[in-house]
C-alpha cells in the first residue's frame, strides 16, 4: 500500500477536527481539537514513510473513536436508548458485526433504526 | 437524520450560549443539554423531551476526588459491555476465552505503565481494597516474626484506618510525623524501622496538597534494612514516570477513577522477585493467584487497562500541559490577593493538586460563592465533616489556616478558559469575603491578630 500523500494526511485532519467538534461535551470537545491539532503539529517534520504510516493509523483509529463516542455521549433527545445500543454495535470497533446486533438488542421489539452513523465516507 | 438535527439544534444552543461579551462570567460555564434521567435505557416519551433549555453546570476542578472518563476508555469498555460479557474465569467456551484474553491484555497494560511483569497485577475493586490487601496482609502473614509497621500521619484514611485496625489486633504501627513541606524526613524514618518491621508505607503523591515524597531513597532505604515498601500511587500513576524496579517499590497501589478511568475498579502491584507474600483478605475460588477471589469484572479492568495505555502515551503533554495551567493559576491568583500561602512544598509537587490559604476567609463559605465551579477543601472522603484536615494540621498549618484552604485540581481535560474563570472568580470573592471580616479589618489597621485577648461571652 503506498505510504499516505500529504493531502491524504490533511484530509485526515479535517475530519478528524469536523468530528471532534460533534461531542456535547464541552470539557472533551476542547480536548479533542486540541490534542489533535497539537498532534499533527508536532508530527509534521516526520519523513520517514513507515513512521507517516504508522501514525496515519493510529489516527484513524482514534477517528473511529471519537466518531462511536461523540455520538454515544450526544443528548438523547429524540432517540431513545435503542440507538445508543444499535449505534454502537453497528459502527467498525474492534469487534462487533451488524449480524450480532439482533441478538442482543434485549428484547427490543421495534425494527432497528437506519442510524445516520452507518453513512461512511 | 432526526438525530443530526437534534444535535444541530443543542450545538446551536451551546454556540450562542448566554451572553453576548466573550468575557462575561456565563463565557466559563459548559453548557449541556440536560436530560434527567440520562441512565434510562427505557424508551423515553420523547413527547416529554427537554424544552427548558440548555442546564448549566459547574466547571470540574475537583480531579484529586474523581476524573472524567476518557472517551478512548469509554470504546475500550463498551464492546465488553454489550457483546462480550463472558466471565472470564469460564475456561470452557469462546465467551470466557475473550474475556480472559481481555483481562490478560489489560493486566499487560497496567503493568507496562509501571515497568512491571504482568503476573505480578493483581486486580482489585479500587485503591482502597488495594491498601488494605497490602497493609493488613503483609502483616498478617509475618506476624508471627514481625509486629511492626510504619506509615505517616499524611496517608490516605483507608491506610490509617487498616493500621488502626491492625493495631487492635497487636501490632505497633509508628506514624511519622511530616515537615512543614509536607515531606518525611529520611533520617527519622531510618530511625524509626526495627529488627521486626515488616512494612513501610507511604504514599507517592498526597492527594491533598499534591506533595510527591522522595521514593526513590525510601524505597533504597527499605531494600537495605529488608523492610518491605508500600506505596499508595492513586494519585500518580500514569501522571509521574513511576517503575517498581528503579524505585524498589515493593507493593504498590492503583486506582481506575483517578487516571481517567472507571470507578469501582484498581490494581495492587505485588513483586513476585523476591516474592512478598500476602494474606488474602478476600476468600474465595481462587482467583487472582488467591489473592483475591471473585469475578474480575471484564469491562473495568479493559478499561483501567486502557486508561492505562493513554496514560502512558499522554503522560509528557499533560505533564507539560498541565505544569503550565498549574503556574498561571497560581501566579494569578497571588499577584491579585495578599496573604495566600500554598501549602506544601513548592518543588516536590504535583502541578495538578494545588492547595492554597486564603487568610482571613472561611474555606466552607469560600466554597459556596464558588457555586459555579466544583472545588474542595480537602479530600473528598473528609469532606462532609466540619473538621480541617488532618493532612493541614500534620503540616503544622495554623488552625485558622487550616480552615481556609481550597483544593484545586486541573486534569487532562482542564482548559485555560477554565482556569481562568476559576481565577477571576476566586478573587473577586475572596475580597468580597476579606471585606466583610472584622479580622481583615483589624489586619488592615495594623493590629497583630495573635497577640489580642479574646474575651470569654
Amino acid at each position: 500500500m503506498a505510504a499516505s500523500s500529504r493531502a491524504q494526511v490533511l484530509a485526515l485532519y479535517r475530519a478528524m477536527l469536523r468530528e471532534s467538534k460533534r461531542f456535547s461535551a464541552y470539557n472533551y470537545r476542547t480536548y479533542a481539537v486540541r490534542r489533535i491539532r497539537d498532534a499533527f503539529r508536532e508530527n509534521k517534520n516526520v519523513k520517514d514513510p513507515v513512521e507517516i504510516q504508522t501514525l496515519v493509523n493510529k489516527a484513524k483509529r482514534d477517528l473511529g473513536v471519537i466518531r462511536r463516542q461523540s455520538l454515544a455521549l450526544s443528548p438523547r433527545l429524540e432517540c431513545n436508548g435503542t440507538i445508543l445500543v444499535h449505534c454502537n454495535l453497528c459502527l467498525p470497533s474492534s469487534s462487533d458485526s451488524p449480524a450480532s446486533a439482533s441478538r442482543v438488542s434485549w428484547g427490543y421489539r421495534r425494527p432497528l433504526p437506519r442510524p445516520a452513523c452507518l453513512k461512511r465516507i | 437524520m432526526l438525530l443530526r438535527a437534534a444535535w444541530r439544534r443543542a450545538a446551536v444552543a451551546v454556540t450562542a450560549a448566554p451572553g453576548p461579551k466573550p468575557a462575561a462570567p456565563t463565557r466559563g460555564l459548559r453548557l449541556r443539554v440536560g436530560d434527567h434521567a440520562p441512565q434510562s435505557a427505557v424508551p423515553a416519551d420523547t413527547a416529554a423531551a427537554p424544552e427548558a433549555g440548555p442546564v448549566l453546570r459547574p466547571l470540574y476542578m475537583d480531579v484529586q476526588a474523581t476524573t472524567p472518563l476518557d472517551p478512548r476508555v469509554l470504546d475500550a469498555m463498551l464492546p465488553y459491555l454489550i457483546n462480550y460479557y463472558g466471565n472470564p474465569h469460564s475456561r470452557t467456551h469462546a465467551y470466557g476465552w475473550e474475556s480472559e484474553a481481555a483481562m490478560e491484555r489489560a493486566r499487560q497494560q497496567v503493568a507496562s505503565l509501571i515497568g512491571a511483569d504482568p503476573r505480578e497485577i493483581i486486580f482489585t475493586s479500587g485503591a482502597t481494597e488495594s491498601n488494605n490487601i497490602a497493609i493488613k496482609g503483609v502483616a498478617r502473614f509475618y506476624r508471627s516474626r514481625k509486629k511492626h509497621l510504619i506509615t505517616t500521619q499524611t496517608e490516605h484514611k483507608c491506610v490509617l484506618d487498616s493500621c488502626r485496625s491492625l493495631e487492635a489486633e497487636g501490632f505497633q504501627v509508628t506514624y511519622l510525623p511530616v515537615q512543614k513541606s509536607g515531606i518525611i524526613d529520611l533520617k527519622e524514618l531510618e530511625a524509626a524501622i526495627q529488627p521486626d518491621t515488616s512494612l513501610v508505607s507511604v504514599m507517592t503523591v498526597n492527594n491533598e496538597i499534591g506533595v510527591k515524597q522522595p521514593i526513590a531513597e525510601i524505597g533504597r532505604i527499605c531494600s537495605s534494612r529488608k523492610v518491605y515498601f508500600h506505596t499508595d500511587a492513586a494519585q500518580a500513576v500514569g501522571k509521574i514516570p513511576l517503575d517498581v524496579n528503579d524505585m524498589k517499590i515493593d507493593l504498590m497501589s492503583i486506582s481506575g477513577h483517578k487516571i481517567y478511568g472507571p470507578k469501582g475498579v484498581g490494581a495492587i502491584y505485588i513483586r513476585r522477585r523476591p516474592r512478598v507474600r500476602v494474606e488474602a483478605l478476600q476468600s474465595g475460588g481462587g482467583q487472582e493467584r488467591g489473592m483475591r477471589s471473585g469475578t474480575v469484572p471484564t469491562p473495568l479492568v479493559v478499561g483501567l487497562g486502557a486508561a492505562c495505555e493513554v496514560a502512558q502515551q499522554e503522560m509528557e503533554y499533560d505533564h507539560k500541559r498541565i505544569s503550565k495551567l498549574s503556574e498561571r493559576l497560581i501566579q494569578n491568583i497571588m499577584k491579585s490577593l495578599p496573604d495566600v500561602v500554598m501549602n506544601g512544598d513548592p518543588k516536590h509537587h504535583y502541578p495538578g493538586c494545588i492547595n492554597l490559604s486564603f487568610a482571613y476567609v472561611e474555606g466552607e463559605s469560600l466554597l459556596m460563592a464558588l457555586k459555579d465551579v466544583a472545588l474542595s477543601s480537602g479530600s473528598a472522603c473528609t469532606s462532609a465533616s466540619l473538621e480541617p484536615s488532618y493532612v493541614l494540621r500534620a503540616i503544622g498549618t495554623d488552625e485558622d489556616l487550616a480552615h481556609s484552604s481550597i483544593r484545586f485540581g486541573i486534569g487532562r481535560f482542564t482548559t485555560e478558559e477554565e482556569v481562568d474563570y476559576t481565577v477571576e472568580k476566586c478573587i473577586q470573592h475572596v475580597k468580597r469575603l476579606r471585606e466583610m471580616s472584622p479580622l481583615w479589618e483589624m489586619v488592615q489597621d495594623g493590629i497583630d491578630l495573635k497577640s489580642i485577648k479574646w474575651t470569654q461571652h
